[in-house]
């Protein structure tokens, strides 16, 4: 199938990339642009993992289509914090042990990005709403919702 | 907890892991992550019988397609079967004859990219000749008529062992009460969040390497030269980090072998990558297993003999079954007091996916039927279930009817701390209607005590580099999983040199670059790469000690290594920085380079099967589940769970809490909702949708309670947490929903359609259970009588194979 050529703002970077028009954002991230940092658990929609942001958004990059994406501002994991700085998400996430082998991470971290932006105090409860479509088969999400706790308090300005 | 903190800078505190930044920024490059120059992109055509005998396959209109590098059948790879283990030699990368189960892979290619790799395969015509799968343990006992594999313990039994420890008869004839119960445990898979992936790369010296999602790169080293017929020495294989293992990556994989061959033959980089549906297929998660229990006990619940049954539905292919079918045998003694012990197990070939270790590995089923049958003995004997538990605790230090060795025990403070932090003795019999509390006890092995394959070699190596600037390079065969390993290791070597985990890196599973470790399974790696690593740890202090002291004209015996200094304790005056001291030291030595070898105390029993079992210790945890059952719909809501865990030494809390929580999660899934079911040979839901695991939502508050018992084994006293902490949430969920709703559920995963069928006995009058109501026709072999070891001295405690301190030269 012939590529198109598409215009995507990631990372508050733009890129041109030429990618057949069925290609997914999570093919194009991760083939085309080299951004791994997305990952992939089902290319079904179903684990999250995949999660990127659109415009802040939580969306599933195994189901969105980058023809459709050229203009909105798309968030990877690579983007979350400024070159060298971590956000506080991924701070209280290392500090935490929120991430055992670090594959559904990413994909968290972006949703609960998302969370906070819209309410940054969040019950735990709320946390777990907002991360129920995150699948994670090593922590028991205990320590990731303490994290996501934590980010959210230090936000706030209360240093624990 | 133990109260000597100050022994240690690094050990016991809640560190982040070493690898946490690099997993938080997506920076961690797993398998698929990885993307070589000219790269092919590979794809298996798999089977879609169960059962069928191959007649033909063509494979010319997938190799005329443009952009197909190559394409193969199971005729361009060397003949030959292979297995994990060396009893079950019983797969092909690709089929040549046959096909057992549907995913069984038949072909492949490599080609430009995965969508014409993918139209490939659907261009290779096979031909098959239908054979009648076999889809339960009943259906291939019952029809010997039809042969799965030519080999095994008889007509389509892969395995089947019988062992007597002490005159059991006797001991029932004793006993005030004998009871006996069946339960069925469905099978489940790991579902890890990543999917296996490798790349395979052939150099122009004819030199393989392969990069791949493994958690045992030594074994698949092994493995590769044997079925590539390759020297191993010209084959590397590179463990990349696991994104998710629970067992589900310690097998040598289809595509791992013909990745490396198609490299070969197109002369490019192969790489693949397992869709998630593949992955279900690919299983060797939990067993299927249907068991039976008699047990005689006095009227106190004394236990005085105790005989297991068990039927494992194998799958197609034997890959651990033998040490599973054991293992679903081999540690019922390790928790109680069971003088006498009888165990029968038969491991049965099915035309599915070949089941084989997940996370507590053939144990998690039997403990489900044994803390469900004591809870029943229990309510009989009208004992309040933990105390008659608490009566009947294994004796630390001694060894059990089987002939295991344990050492530290540190269940009773387990149990009683979960009681009171659930406040068990006020809600016990005094909770509102539909709601009810359950408790269970489990151990699990630190390490498997004996190797895969016989040999005499360290289990776990690690050589330690101290460059001249300070840094310390950690090379071990280890892959971190997930569990942390990298990180133990860096904290270990820190603890000992007196330098921070961050002065040090770890350079993790290179067969070219790192001493073996035997892999990332039985709870193994803190243990036996840890105690290697402090080996060479203190081999690299006393050369940097009698380095310094020269230097500083002291006595080596007054020097510490603490705060990245070595010197004089209290005398900042009479020491050198640890770079300082590691020149002094390579100015004397040479190049500072150390190994350090760790292999478990020899404490094999001395009959056949006596391999599976022993360990250095057993870790233990006893665990309090709080829910809540709706009597209209069935379903379970789970509310609090407590879990005490002795982990002999939490080296790093917070890992060790991590561990323990996603063991209960795990534990969780399996009890109520996770099954790897089957409808004419297919798997009824092949995705992460459909196959229910819990969400944030189903996943309640855990109290996690770490209990330390500074077992003499471990490295600075530790022992496992990743596997045992999930044992004993199974049984304290089913023990919770009796006490809840009064039914007995004796089959897992308990779904809310199995409590509104005992639930509508109950209302009926009947007994309120469901559960296994026949067991199969089957005469397993006459029993190997064993004399009973229980109640004897615990021996060879410390006693390792490579230790420094030996002097018999064992």
């Amino acid at each position: 199938m012939p590529k198109t050529l598409l215009r995507l703002r990631v990372n508050g970077e733009d890129y041109d990339v030429a990618a057949a028009p069925h290609k997914t954002l999570l093919e194009v991230l991760r083939e085309e642009m080299g951004l791994t940092g997305t990952k992939h658990g089902c290319e079904l929609g179903e684990c999250g993992t995949c999660t990127v942001l659109v415009d802040g958004e939580p969306v599933l990059s195994c189901l969105a289509l980058p023809v459709e994406l050229e203009g909105r501002a798309i968030t990877t994991v690579e983007g979350m914090a400024p070159p060298g700085r971590l956000h506080p998400l991924q701070q209280a996430f290392a500090e935490l042990g929120a991430a055992q082998c670090g594959y559904c991470t990413p994909g968290i971290l972006l949703t609960a990005d998302a969370l906070l932006a819209r309410n940054p105090r969040p019950t735990r409860d709320e946390v777990r709403h907002a991360l129920a479509g995150n699948l994670c088969r090593c922590t028991g999400y205990t320590k990731i919702l303490d994290a996501v706790e934590l980010a959210a308090l230090r936000a706030g300005g209360d240093r624990v | 907890m133990i109260d000597d903190k100050d022994r240690f800078s690094i050990v016991g505190r809640p560190l982040p892991k070493v690898d946490a930044w690099a997993k938080v920024t997506g920076d961690t490059k797993f398998a698929d992550d990885l993307a070589l120059p000219r790269m092919a992109f590979g794809k298996l055509l798999r089977s879609p019988h169960p059962h069928a005998r191959i007649a033909r396959i063509d494979t010319a209109r997938a190799r005329a397609l443009p952009g197909v590098y190559g394409v193969i059948t199971g005729a361009d790879l060397p003949r030959v079967k292979f297995g994990i283990l060396p009893v079950s030699q019983d797969e092909e990368a690709l089929c040549t004859e046959k096909v057992r189960m549907v995913g069984d892979a038949v072909a492949a290619v490599a080609a430009v990219d995965e969508e014409t790799a993918e139209r490939a395969t659907e261009l290779i015509d096979v031909e098959y000749e239908v054979l009648p799968p076999l889809m339960s343990i009943e259906e291939s006992l019952a029809h010997p008529e039809v042969r799965i594999h030519e080999y095994g313990d008889g007509p389509n039994v892969h395995k089947a062992v019988s062992l007597q420890f002490g005159d059991v008869e006797a001991a029932f004839s004793r006993a005030d009460l004998v009871r006996e119960d069946v339960f069925y445990f469905e099978g489940n898979t790991h579902l890890p969040m990543e999917q296996h992936a490798a790349v395979a790369q052939w150099g122009a010296d004819g030199k393989l390497t392969l990069w791949s999602s493994t958690q045992t790169p030594h074994y698949v080293h092994r493995l590769l030269a044997k079925i590539l017929d390759l020297p191993a020495a010209h084959v590397r294989v590179i463990a990349t980090p696991v994104g998710g293992g629970f067992g589900g990556k310690l097998d040598l994989f289809a595509h791992e072998i013909v990745a490396c061959r198609l490299a070969q033959l197109t002369g490019r980089p192969v790489k693949f990558a397992l869709t998630r549906e593949e992955v279900f297929y690919v299983h060797r998660g939990r067993h299927p297993v249907l068991m039976w229990v008699r047990t005689g006990v006095t009227k106190t619940g004394e236990i005085l003999g105790m005989h297991f049954k068990t039927w494992l539905d194998g799958g197609a292919y034997g890959s651990y079954g033998v040490a599973s079918t054991f293992y679903t045998g081999a540690l019922q003694t390790v928790t109680y007091k069971v003088p006498a012990y009888k165990f029968e197990g038969a491991r049965v070939f099915t035309n599915k996916p070949p089941c084989g270790p997940k996370r507590g590995h053939g144990t998690p089923q039997p403990r489900f039927a044994l803390e469900c049958h004591l809870d029943k003995i229990a309510e009989q004997l009208g004992f309040d279930p933990a105390e008659m538990r608490r009566r009947i605790l294994a004796e630390p230090f001694t060894k059990t009817a089987n002939h295991l060795t344990v050492t530290t025990i540190g269940l009773g403070e387990c149990l009683d701390r979960v009681l009171e932090a659930s406040g068990w003795p006020a809600k016990r019999g005094a909770l509102r209607p539909g709601r009810g509390i359950g408790v269970a006890c489990s151990s699990y092995l630190t390490g498997a005590g004996t190797a895969i394959y016989w040999n005499d070699m360290p289990h776990s190596g690690v050589i330690l580099r101290a460059d001249r600037s300070g840094g310390v390079a950690i090379l071990c065969g280890a892959i971190d999983i997930g569990q942390g390993s990298d990180s133990i290791l860096a904290y270990l070597v820190a603890e000992v040199l007196g330098i921070e985990p961050k002065d040090i890196r770890v350079h993790p599973a290179d067969t070219d670059l790192t001493p073996v470790d035997l892999g990332a399974y039985s709870s193994r790696v803190t243990l036996m790469c840890g105690n290697a690593a402090i080996q060479a740890a203190e081999r690299l202090r006393a050369m940097l000690f009698r380095a310094v002291a020269a230097k500083l004209g002291v006595p080596e015996g007054d020097l510490v290594a603490r705060g990245r200094r070595v010197g004089v304790a209290g005398d900042p005056e009479k020491s050198v920085s640890f770079a300082e001291a590691v020149v002094l030291a390579e100015s004397a030595n040479g190049v500072l380079a150390v190994p350090g070898s760790y292999a478990p105390p020899k404490r094999a029993g001395k009959y056949k099967g006596g391999g599976v079992g022993p360990s250095p210790c057993y870790s233990y945890s006893a665990c309090v589940v709080e829910l809540d059952v709706d009597r209209e719909t069935g379903e379970v809501v789970i509310r609090d769970v407590w879990i005490a865990h002795d982990v002999g030494r939490a080296l790093n809390p917070l890992l060790v809490e991590g561990q323990v929580e996603g063991s209960v999660y795990m534990g969780i899934g399996e009890a109520l909702m996770e099954e790897q079911v089957f409808r004419k040979g297919v798997h009824k839901f092949p995705s992460m949708l459909e196959y229910k695991s819990p969400t944030t939502l189903e996943t309640p508050e855990i109290h996690t309670i770490l209990v330390e018992t500074d077992d003499p084994e471990g490295p600075f006293g530790a022992k496992e947490a990743g596997q045992g902490p999930l044992l004993p949430v199974i049984p304290a969920i089913a023990n919770a929903i009796h006490d809840a709703v009064g039914v007995r559920i004796d089959e897992v995963p308990i779904t809310p359609d199995k409590i509104l069928v005992a639930l509508e006995r109950q209302r009926q009058g009947k007994a309120p259970r469901v559960g296994p109501e026949r067991l199969p026709l089957f005469t397993f072999p006459a029993p190997r009588m064993v004399e009973s070891a229980f109640g004897q001295p615990a021996d060879n405690i410390a006693v390792r194979p490579f230790d420094d301190r030996r002097t018999d030269g064992g």
